[in-house]
């Protein structure tokens, strides 16, 4: 019974396989010819830096933006994907659902995705989120995990939903491993599955690599995406190598509003990818505007390259730990930054943030310890 | 010792959680003789070891434990939540119990440090899943002292101790867990998530359980010393018979915020160290599982057969013998 093979009878069958004329027809083109497709996060992977507060008000705005300037996939959902407003990850402050259907309402071309997690999400979260208007379903789960994935892709695909796969800590497996995962949700029935540098640990050829080997396992039947983080400032750089390795489906968020240091910034992407002749189908002028005017005035705090975020992409650490290990740091009275260290070499994966209470409370009596050695108490 | 036993068990499902209840069954149960081990796979590891420890093993499936001339009093269920759900009626009708370790949820949701005092004449009990059985009781021993409008739970497990049939039952695991946080640990709402770590070494089972507790709770007074006491009385109750079950730190309140709808709350974390009567022990959720199944299965035998149970806890039994560790060592491979 080896542990990686599914081989339960309750696995959800596949009733068909998917094609590549299915892939592409399922992956619109808008008006004009694009060289990839751009889907922006900020309403998802941005919820982490707004600790879950998303107003409708704010989603409507975004939406109406990002649609406008050609952007064909808006992603919404909590931070952590479908059902994470928790006590463990924040609650949020508008039923997700309700901001689904918004962002629906509001969308003229662009599809609207949404994040889940098994473990986390169901089966039941995604229909709803489907019964709300959301088309994409994006899958999530460690990378390597995909096995818990399969009945997920199953229930998207019978619910007629494009599918993606998201591999996240990608750093964590190795390229082969990688690919056999991302095969293993190809098989289960994900249209794209992406390289997710959840911790913003990638660094260019090792980005690279990723992108190849999955590429070379599932290219013939599906698309390869890219998901940076800024956390070593390399989510542009590591975007640029996927394409050019033939990612066809690129993450960004604009004003980098994302989890850690942030997302690689749309507007950005979409001005490095005009500057090298690579079209996006996403109008500079637009976006540009969607970041400074639209998003910009309402974000309390930009992502940055800190001290505590820079430690994460150095260590390998999940980027949504950030707020969570600022907040125990608080506390406890114990620096963000070493939680954040040890969140890493404890290999800690996406969802664990109760480990974060862990671990500041141990440092915290460390610390208590170390002072009384201080004081000459043996 | 087997001459006092009375009742015969089959274990349907050989994987990491049949090996291992088998295992606790052959070692601790006075009244229950584990007869067969029924699996689908001709190469299953679990069906061979079964074998060589006596067991009759059949890679045939339920219709062949069925068609056997001596059926067996009590099944354990141990495969995934659509396979109990499509044997449990032909259990009934063949007059067998079941102890079902499954989330399929058919009959009542059994943990033996709440709610021991079930049905004994039921048919069919639900062990509920790994982390229902770590985190209920928790939430029970807040819900015996304050309301608990929403209690949460985590459970993180290592990769290794969760085989296919967990896998692919993963949606069933959060949706039962999050039943019986309401049915059996008391709170109005549950919530469940599960995580699977592959890190090397494997970690041990974490369960962290967060409930939402009145806002005069999260303040250091009578009501939150009377809490703790609750919550340290209840952890003894299941170290009764999962012994590496204990708190990591003590509980940690925080007080009421707007955002929790004026709630305070309770942060409780929880390890689950197993004992490895077949898993090594970073595997503890199996162990509380497969340690709750077999008690309540004693239990269940005994009524059936009008004798005491006598079954034997894991602090009765003491050190594990040298064969259990033999066992122990070589069943990670087969993980």
């Amino acid at each position: 019974m080896g542990d990686m093979i599914n081989t339960g009878e309750d696995a959800p069958v596949v009733t068909h396989e998917v094609t590549e004329s299915e892939v592409l027809a399922n992956t619109p083109r808008g008006g004009q010819e694009r060289d990839l497709r751009i889907t922006d996060s900020t309403l998802r992977d941005g919820s982490h830096a707004m600790s879950h507060q998303f107003t409708e008000e704010q989603v409507r705005g975004v939406v109406h933006a990002l649609d406008k300037a050609g952007v064909q996939v808006i992603e919404v959902s909590h931070g952590d994907g479908l059902g994470g407003s928790s006590f463990n990850y924040g609650f949020s402050r508008v039923d997700e659902m309700q901001l689904i259907k918004a962002a629906v309402e509001e969308a003229r071309q662009a599809k609207i995705a949404i994040l889940m997690l098994p473990g986390l999400g169901t089966v039941h979260e995604l229909q709803q989120a489907h019964s709300m208007g959301a088309s994409v379903a994006r899958i999530a789960t460690h990378c390597t995990e995909a096995d818990v994935s399969i009945q997920h892709f199953g229930e998207a695909r019978r619910l007629g939903m494009e599918t993606v796969g998201f591999l996240m800590l990608s750093h964590r497996a190795s390229p082969e491993m990688l690919a056999q995962q991302a095969r293993i949700m190809v098989d289960a029935g994900a249209q794209c599955v992406y390289v997710v540098d959840s911790a913003g640990a990638l660094v260019l050829e090792t980005a690279q690599e990723r992108i190849k080997a999955v590429l070379a396992e599932i290219g013939h039947e599906a698309q390869v995406g890219f998901h940076g983080h800024q956390n070593l400032s390399m989510g542009i750089a590591n975007s640029v190598l996927a394409y050019q390795a033939g990612a066809k489906q690129i993450d960004g968020a604009l004003c980098a509003l994302g989890a850690g240091a942030g997302n690689s910034p749309t507007e950005v992407l979409a001005a490095t990818f005009e500057r090298m002749g690579i079209k996006t189908g996403v109008d500079l002028g637009e976006v540009l505007s969607a970041a400074e005017d639209v998003v910009r005035p309402f974000i309390p705090r930009l992502p940055w390259m800190d001290r505590a975020s820079i430690t994460q992409g150095y260590a390998g650490v999940y980027s949504s730990f950030l707020l969570h290990a600022e907040r125990a740091a608080e506390r406890y009275g114990v620096p963000a930054h070493q939680i954040l260290q040890r969140v890493g070499e404890f290999g800690y994966v996406g969802g664990q943030e109760d480990m974060i209470i862990d671990i500041a409370l141990q440092l915290a009596q460390e610390q208590q310890l170390g002072d009384l050695a201080g004081m000459g108490v043996r | 010792m087997s001459e006092t036993r009375k009742a015969t068990a089959a274990i349907v499902g050989p994987g990491n959680i049949g090996t291992d209840l088998m295992f606790k069954l052959l070692r601790r149960s006075e009244i229950i003789q584990p007869r067969f081990m029924i699996g689908v796979d001709p190469s299953s590891d679990g069906l061979r070891r079964a074998a060589s420890v006596g067991l009759e093993a059949s890679h045939e499936g339920v219709d062949w434990l069925l068609r056997q001339d001596e059926l067996p009093d009590i099944v354990f269920e141990a495969t995934s939540a659509k396979a109990h759900a499509a044997n449990a009626p032909r259990y009934a009708e063949a007059g067998i119990l079941a102890v079902d370790l499954t989330p399929a949820a058919v009959g009542p949701y059994i943990c033996p440090p709440v709610n021991l005092d079930f049905n004994l004449d039921a048919v069919n009990v639900n062990m509920i899943t790994c982390g229902g059985q770590a985190t209920t009781p928790m939430v029970r021993a807040v819900s015996d002292v304050v309301d608990v409008p929403y209690a949460e739970i985590v459970a993180s497990i290592s990769s290794k101790s969760a085989g296919p049939g967990t896998r692919a039952n993963i949606d069933e695991f959060t949706e039962t867990t999050s039943a019986a946080l309401e049915v059996v640990g008391g709170a109005t709402r549950g919530k469940a998530i599960i995580i699977l770590n592959p890190v090397e070494p494997p970690l041990m089972m974490r369960n962290s359980v967060f409930c939402a507790i009145p806002a005069e709770a999260g303040e250091p007074g009578e009501l939150q010393d009377k809490i703790l006491e609750s919550i340290n009385a209840m952890v003894e109750r299941v170290r009764e018979y999962v012994p590496g079950y204990h708190l990591r730190a003590e509980p940690q309140f925080d007080h009421a915020r707007e955002l929790w709808r004026g709630m305070a709350r309770v942060f409780i974390p929880v390890e689950v160290k197993g004992r490895g009567d077949y898993l090594p022990d970073y595997a503890g959720n199996l162990d509380i599982i497969t340690a709750a199944a077999a008690r309540v299965g004693d239990i269940l035998a005994a009524h059936r057969l009008g004798v005491a149970s006598g079954w034997k806890s894991s602090a009765e039994l003491g050190d594990l013998d040298e064969t259990a560790e033999s066992t122990t060592t070589d069943a990670t491979a087969g993980v």
